[in-house]
């Protein structure tokens, strides 16, 4: 009546063993790490805290994005405004509370209307109010929630392709709310040079030199008084130590790096400079850059990347292959990360940093090495409880125990779960709830044994009485851990992992593993009475 | 044969007939430390509040203990202090989140207390913004995850055992947050786990003396319900205990030998086990008799399945 299938031995037999298979590679040295098979050559992914790294979590700055979409809008309104003689005090963008907003001042009060129209003909998403001979327009929510999402997504495209360029491996780059994306990189002590790449924008622009205003040099300090001239604009230079040169620019840019294809440092031929190579994608850019060269030959152009110039040359031919080169007062290590940065595309929007953990490998080495003697210890004391409480049939439960937990060491290396402090904690829950299965099932056989009932009956029938409230335990448990799961994050979600897997093993582990050592104890002991 | 009992066979303990003692005790306790939470708040860490970080390389090898209670003395906030890498590299982390100016002047009082020498390789502040959301996300998943637990015990269960299960939960709670606040115990990000594992290991605990509450409502339709409850009680109690002092005794080596940053969430865990374990035996099931369980609904079920409890028994 205690029988269990030759297929249901089997099956246990196997899971148990594919997952002690799997668990090992967690717990050997390096050296047998190496001569394993490679599909075993996977272990627990620890979380930061556990195995030392990096996380950092960074606020994309919409708010600037926002007001750059407004001063180009402003740009264009006033352009048109011009062109149909409309008469205005000011038109700008202003910084309020917590956000920017186009405001125009207006000669006469009538033309509020046709501002307006002009305004939404620029851009279609704008909220406009009137307010006597002035109108103010923002960018409507809606339109910045999408917009928001664009951004965030674009940008993590963007670091992601930085961070692989720079060879860090395993990089987790995550969306956090609306505007925050979180950085972790196991293994990084110091985020220094991930921080300096996320740092730049990297927006290469090329943009002609205005040829009737000069260059002004001011040394490190120095006040300088820059005249000004529509459309052109003054950006720094550095071309040596102290001296920084105001270079005349036009605002608007003849091409962008965005159609920028590959990149890769080269040394400048005249100088022996390091520069870096560029080439433009197929199509458009190497159009572009053909038409400028021809249009501006023999003509200084700025390279410009993120509102300052690198280097402002005279283009000494027409470039019809879609290769240039950029060079610059660079060394060998600014060329490489303008290379690198130029290969991984622009930011959308800039990156502040608003939280930042290091730790550090020795510190999650001490973290790993006291969590690992923590759970042997646990073990050991929860064995010893069992035993004394139930004698071999409290061993049967540690076995059972032992294989719950390289089970669970299994599937969090299959599914690539990493395992955090929390998690250690899910264990240990484990550890308490598959005991508690085991006896819940040893106490109710006790009672029937108690009733004057045989003992092997008595086995079945605590199975049978423990079951239903075994399951409602563990269903609780995991039907809380699903949530747990879909709407935590971080540490929460760690936790819900191990403790729904914990739950779920430990209903195998019970009614399979143990029930098949028992039975198979039974078996060998037949018709004998016995008392746990 | 020697056999370990923590709880003899057979005890017939009126707990539901001290339940009033219990109760009180326990409604006293609870209300403590709602004042406590209400007007001492917690004891946030720098995950939730924000707070200043200094990652430094000491010209030679630091008095650690020196220096915290240097820093300790600034009044900037709770200070820790972590040794990472080389053993002049230290990781300086102090409590107090300010804004604007006050941070320039709190950075440069930690620079004087230093001394020359130092390199300092960030200096940086954790926005209270971050901590704010932090927050509310952990309040929800908790919530929903409460809700979703609750849900299914009403489903198995009656109304009535749902509406126990949520006083004896809201006790628990209670009483992990209030010790939070009570002792100078830092709740931080882990600590939500802590929470959380109690609040799991209660409603297990309680689930399972529903289950025989549930079963002896089957098994004895004439008894009275005070007496079905101490029985059920009685009967699960050495498994209650037991379970209880399993998964004590591995927390507590958690708390011996997991290092400092496994011990100070492992101590709330404790607490939270012996809490939990209280309250599914005091809270939980007395208040059964309180709210009127329509017997007949049991009765029904036993008619109606064949291989049930007190057929078999028999």
């Amino acid at each position: 009546m205690f029988a269990i299938s030759k297929f249901k031995v089997t099956y246990t037999i196997a899971i148990c063993l594919l997952g002690l298979l799997f668990a090992l590679p967690s717990f050997v040295n390096q050296q047998i790490f190496d001569r394993l098979p490679e599909f075993l050559q996977h272990t627990v992914n620890l979380g930061l805290e556990l195995r030392g790294g990096s996380h950092i979590q960074l606020e994309v700055d919409l708010k600037t994005v926002e007001k750059e979409r407004q001063e180009s809008i402003v740009d264009e309104a006033r352009k048109e405004l011009r062109k149909q003689n409309i008469k205005y005090n000011k038109i700008s963008v202003l910084s309020v509370n917590n956000g920017s907003s186009i405001v125009v001042s207006l000669k006469n009060q009538e033309d509020t209307q046709a501002v307006s129209k002009i305004l939404l003909k620029v851009e279609k998403e704008l909220v406009i109010t009137v307010n006597g001979n002035e109108v103010n327009a923002v960018i409507s929510e809606s339109f910045m929630d999408e917009f928001a999402r664009r951004v965030v997504g674009e940008s993590i495209e963007v670091i992601r392709h930085r961070i692989d360029e720079s060879g860090t491996k395993e990089p987790t780059i995550l969306r956090q709310g609306r505007d925050r994306i979180v950085v972790q990189l196991p293994g990084v002590e110091d985020p220094g040079e991930v921080k300096r790449l996320l740092g730049k924008t990297a927006l290469l622009t090329f943009h002609a030199v205005d040829e009737e205003m000069e260059s002004i040099p001011s040394k490190e300090g120095e006040k300088v008084n820059l005249p000004s001239k529509p459309g052109v604009m003054y950006l720094p230079e550095s071309r040596s130590k102290g001296v920084t040169v105001y270079v005349p620019v036009k605002k608007q840019h003849a091409l962008t790096g965005k159609s920028v294809v590959d990149a890769q440092v080269s040394m400048d031929g005249r100088m022996g400079l390091p520069a870096v190579s560029i080439k433009f994608d197929s199509i458009d850019g190497t159009r572009k850059m053909a038409e400028l060269s021809a249009k501006y030959l023999h003509k200084q152009f700025a390279m410009v990347l993120d509102g300052v110039v690198l280097s402002a040359p005279v283009f000494q031919a027409v470039l019809n292959d879609g290769n240039a080169q950029i060079t610059g007062n660079f060394t060998i290590e600014e060329a490489t990360q303008l290379a690198l940065l130029l290969r991984a595309g622009s930011l959308p929007a800039p990156l502040n940093v608003v939280e930042e953990r290091n730790v550090g490998p020795s510190l999650g080495a001490d973290s790993i090495t006291s969590g690992k003697n923590a759970t042997i210890c646990a073990f050991i004391l929860v064995a010893f409880f069992m035993i004394a409480s139930y004698g071999k049939f409290g061993g049967f439960a540690v076995a059972s125990l032992f294989t719950n937990i390289m089970l669970l060491f299994a599937f969090l290396t299959l599914l690539g779960a990493t395992l955090t402090l929390p998690g250690i904690a899910g264990i240990t829950l484990t550890i308490g709830m598959a005991v508690d299965s085991n006896v819940l099932i040893y106490e109710r056989i006790r009672e029937e044994i108690r009733q004057g009932i045989r003992s092997a009956m008595a086995v079945a029938q605590g199975y049978k009485m423990a079951m239903i409230t075994i399951l409602d335990s563990n269903i609780t448990t995991i039907v809380g851990a699903i949530v747990l799961y879909e709407f935590g994050s971080g540490p929460i979600r760690g936790f819900a992992v191990t403790l729904a897997l914990g739950s779920i093993i430990s209903l195998f582990t019970t009614f399979s593993l143990t029930k098949l050592m028992i039975a198979l104890w039974m078996r060998r002991h037949k018709g004998k009475e016995f008392v746990i | 044969m020697f056999r370990l009992h923590l709880i003899p066979h057979g005890t017939k303990f009126d707990i539901v007939g001290k339940s009033k003692y219990m109760l009180s005790l326990a409604a006293i306790i609870v209300m403590i430390c709602f004042a406590f939470i209400a007007f001492k708040g917690l004891n946030y860490s720098i995950d939730f509040k924000g707070g200043y970080i200094f990652e430094i390389r000491m010209p030679n090898e630091p008095d650690v203990e020196g220096l915290r209670d240097k820093l300790g003395s600034l009044g900037l906030g709770e200070v820790s202090i972590q040794q990472f890498g080389a053993k002049e590299d230290l990781m300086v982390r102090l409590g107090k989140s300010e804004e604007g100016k006050e941070q320039e002047v709190a950075i440069q009082k930690v620079k004087d207390t230093l001394g020359e020498g130092v390199v300092y390789k960030k200096v940086e502040t954790v926005g209270p913004k971050v901590g704010s959301e932090l927050v509310m996300n952990a309040i929800k998943a908790v919530a929903f995850a409460l809700i979703a637990m609750l849900t299914y015990i009403v489903i198995r269960f009656e109304w009535q055992f749902g509406i126990c299960a949520i006083a004896a939960l809201l006790h628990d709670c209670a009483i992990i947050f209030g010790m939070f606040s009570v002792f100078p115990l830092e709740f931080s990000e882990t600590s939500i786990t802590a929470v959380l594992l109690t609040a799991s290991y209660s409603i297990n605990d309680t689930v399972v003396i529903f289950d025989r509450i549930r079963e002896t409502l089957r098994k004895y339709h004439k008894m009275e319900m005070r007496d079905l409850i101490n029985l059920s009680l009685n009967e699960t109690l050495s498994r209650t205990t037991l379970t209880a002092t399993t998964t004590l005794l591995a927390v507590l080596s958690l708390y011996l030998f997991g290092g400092k940053v496994i011990a100070a969430f492992a101590l709330p865990i404790m607490v939270g086990i012996v809490v939990g374990t209280f309250s599914s035996i005091f809270v939980a099931s007395p208040l059964l008799m309180f709210l009127n369980i329509r017997r007949d609904k049991f009765d029904k079920i036993k008619k109606n399945s064949s291989g049930t409890t007190a057929a078999n028994i028999g």
